[in-house]
């Protein structure tokens, strides 16, 4: 049923066939730039906070791999904004399918489809080139761990998105913790240090979305002291991420107050 | 009783402003203890002015909205808690909200709803054609929907809302800023749904045309708070309003004449406008052509702009 709405939001967009086209290609010089200050910052640096070179690069692309997926599948969820808004939420609420999937299949972006891919490749490029002694625990959580990235991104995305049933005008605070909470998560924790590491890292939960997979996968030892068991545990994280910001968004929808018509 | 409220009530909290930064928060009941029993099949006309809190009730009754107190069923289902399967059993056109795909010919928004409510092939073939039928949708079928005229809109709207065939239909004027025609159009399409009685329509409405012609049952809710639920000859009993007569004399109106069973509105010139105290008309007429040389004389019943102009500033 989803894809049937997801299939008709794509033919939909494919309607105005320029400015699709012109999407397509504006999104795909810009992942191309993105791509170009990995390889630079990778081949100037070398070493980030006690890290090597394909270490910083496996995290770098884990991160970002799973920010891409987040974003494709659930990003748009911001467009809650605009729903609340102009009362339009009330059309997705008279369907009989869950209101955030519609949402999030009615305001699909196929346009995000290249980032996501160009992640995936990264990721794995960056496995092959890692120093990894592979064994069946780690072949299992190279796979995992971008998904439980992806859920833990998506779920910051919804929470964030989930605050405009209370508050319309809260885009850029939502923001603040997504995208910060992707910069934090693309380089070594131990880079951070003071109050912001605490916040990120323990606090928000960011340090499970790529560090600690990286940790375990390359087979080192957190230099900060979390116990070795801690470095498996991203796919618990994004599970309680994912519960709680079910709840916010149950909650929110029960304060959604529509507007005069 | 296929919907049931009791007690229903919508509370917003209002953010008034209060010199420069300073807000006051205010309470604001939408809806105030508002009892509503709808019996299968029924059409039920939902009237009251602006503000008078008649989409915050479809909105709860539709599970859009979480009241703030009492009891609802529709279906016998909770509606914000079973949301999903409510959906399901009950159609809903917001006049001014759409419910198709913007960018997609009308057809293909239909098809997709045959998809979501998982509706069987041939149930959907047949209520569509009946509906194409009905409401004439042939011609534009295939257009956008950007493209269609508000009157083109509003059929599509029906059927998208009918084509799973609901248990209940919720309409929240259906007949807002339609021309003549379409308006025409979607009232005698109500009427034959009213006729076929498997489907319980619950509409709100300020076209009193839409009124007259489609409600035998009406619930008038003013403030929040239902003033009436009734049919509309109660609601002409109960708020006086009276037949007219309007005659042409052929000589001077003597203002000694007595009638018994009708009192004098106005006199202009030769007109003279009588209003009934609820006797026949005959009567007054014979006493009428009596007393004064007729040329010309018309009965004109109550009208309802009279009575809800009157409900809505609470006489």
């Amino acid at each position: 049923m989803y894809g049937h709405v997801l299939r008709a939001q794509i033919r939909s967009q494919t309607q105005y066939r320029m400015s699709f086209v012109v999407e397509v290609i504006g999104s795909v010089v810009i992942n191309g730039l993105d791509l170009a200050t990995v390889f630079v910052l990778f081949s100037v640096a070398g070493s980030l906070g006690g890290f090597g070179g394909t270490e910083v690069l496996l995290l770098t692309t884990l991160s970002a791999c799973a920010f891409a997926v987040a974003d494709l599948v659930v990003g748009n969820a911001d467009k809650l904004r605009d729903y609340v808004r102009t009362g339009l939420f009330d059309t997705l609420l008279l369907r009989p399918l869950s209101a955030l999937w519609q949402l999030l299949a009615v305001n699909f972006a196929p346009r995000r489809v290249g980032r996501a891919v160009q992640g995936l490749v990264l990721y794995v490029v960056a496995l092959a080139i890692a120093d990894i002694d592979w064994d069946l625990a780690r072949a299992v959580y190279a796979v995992g761990a971008p998904v439980a990235g992806a859920v833990f991104f998506g779920s910051f995305f919804i929470a964030g998105s989930t605050v405009a049933f209370w508050w319309v005008e809260s885009g850029e605070m939502a923001n603040a913790f997504t995208y910060g909470g992707k910069d934090f998560s693309a380089y070594p924790s131990t880079m951070y240090d003071g109050w912001f590491r605490t916040v990120f890292a323990s606090a928000l939960g960011f340090g499970f979305v790529a560090y600690l997979p990286t940790l375990a996968l390359v087979g080192r030892a957190d230099p900060l002291g979390a116990p070795d068991w801690l470095r498996w545990c991203s796919p618990v994280t994004a599970l309680i991420a994912a519960a709680l910001a079910a709840l916010f968004w149950r909650t929110g929808v029960r304060h959604y107050r529509s507007t005069g018509s | 009783m296929i919907i049931s409220a009791s007690g229903l009530r919508k509370d917003f909290t209002v953010n008034r402003k209060v010199g420069r930064l300073r807000r006051e928060r205010h309470v604001v009941s939408a809806v105030d203890g508002v009892d509503l029993t709808v019996r299968r099949g029924e059409l039920l006309g939902y009237i009251g002015p602006n503000g008078a809190g008649k989409s915050t009730t479809l909105k709860m009754l539709t599970g859009v909205l979480t009241p703030s107190a009492g009891e609802v069923r529709v279906c016998g289902l909770e509606p914000v808690a079973k949301r999903t399967t409510l959906a399901r059993r009950i159609g809903v056109v917001f006049g001014q909200r759409s419910q198709l795909w913007w960018d997609l010919p009308l057809a293909e928004s239909f098809d997709l709803l045959r998809h979501i409510y998982q509706v069987p092939a041939a149930d959907h073939a047949a209520r569509l054609a009946r509906c194409t039928d009905l409401l004439g949708l042939a011609e534009f079928a295939r257009t956008p929907v950007r493209q269609l005229s508000l009157g083109q809109r509003m059929r599509g709207e029906l059927t998208a809302a009918l084509l799973h065939g609901p248990e209940v239909l919720f309409l929240d004027e259906p007949t807002i800023g339609l021309d003549v025609l379409s308006k025409q159009a979607v009232r005698e399409f109500l009427g034959e749904l009213d006729q076929r009685g498997d489907t319980t329509v619950v509409l709100t409405t300020h076209d009193l045309a839409d009124i007259e012609k489609l409600c035998k049952r009406l619930v008038v809710i003013d403030h929040g708070r239902v003033v009436h639920d009734g049919t509309l000859d109660a609601l002409h009993a109960r708020y006086g309003s009276r037949r007219t007569i309007v005659a042409d004399l052929d000589a001077d109106w003597p203002a000694d004449v007595c009638l018994p069973g009708a009192s004098v509105v106005s006199v202009e010139g030769r007109r003279v406008t009588l209003e009934l105290n609820g006797t026949t008309a005959g009567e007054v007429v014979a006493a009428l052509a009596k007393a004064v040389p007729l040329r010309d004389l018309s009965v004109r019943e109550p009208q309802i702009e009279d009575v809800v102009a009157r409900l809505y500033r609470r006489d």
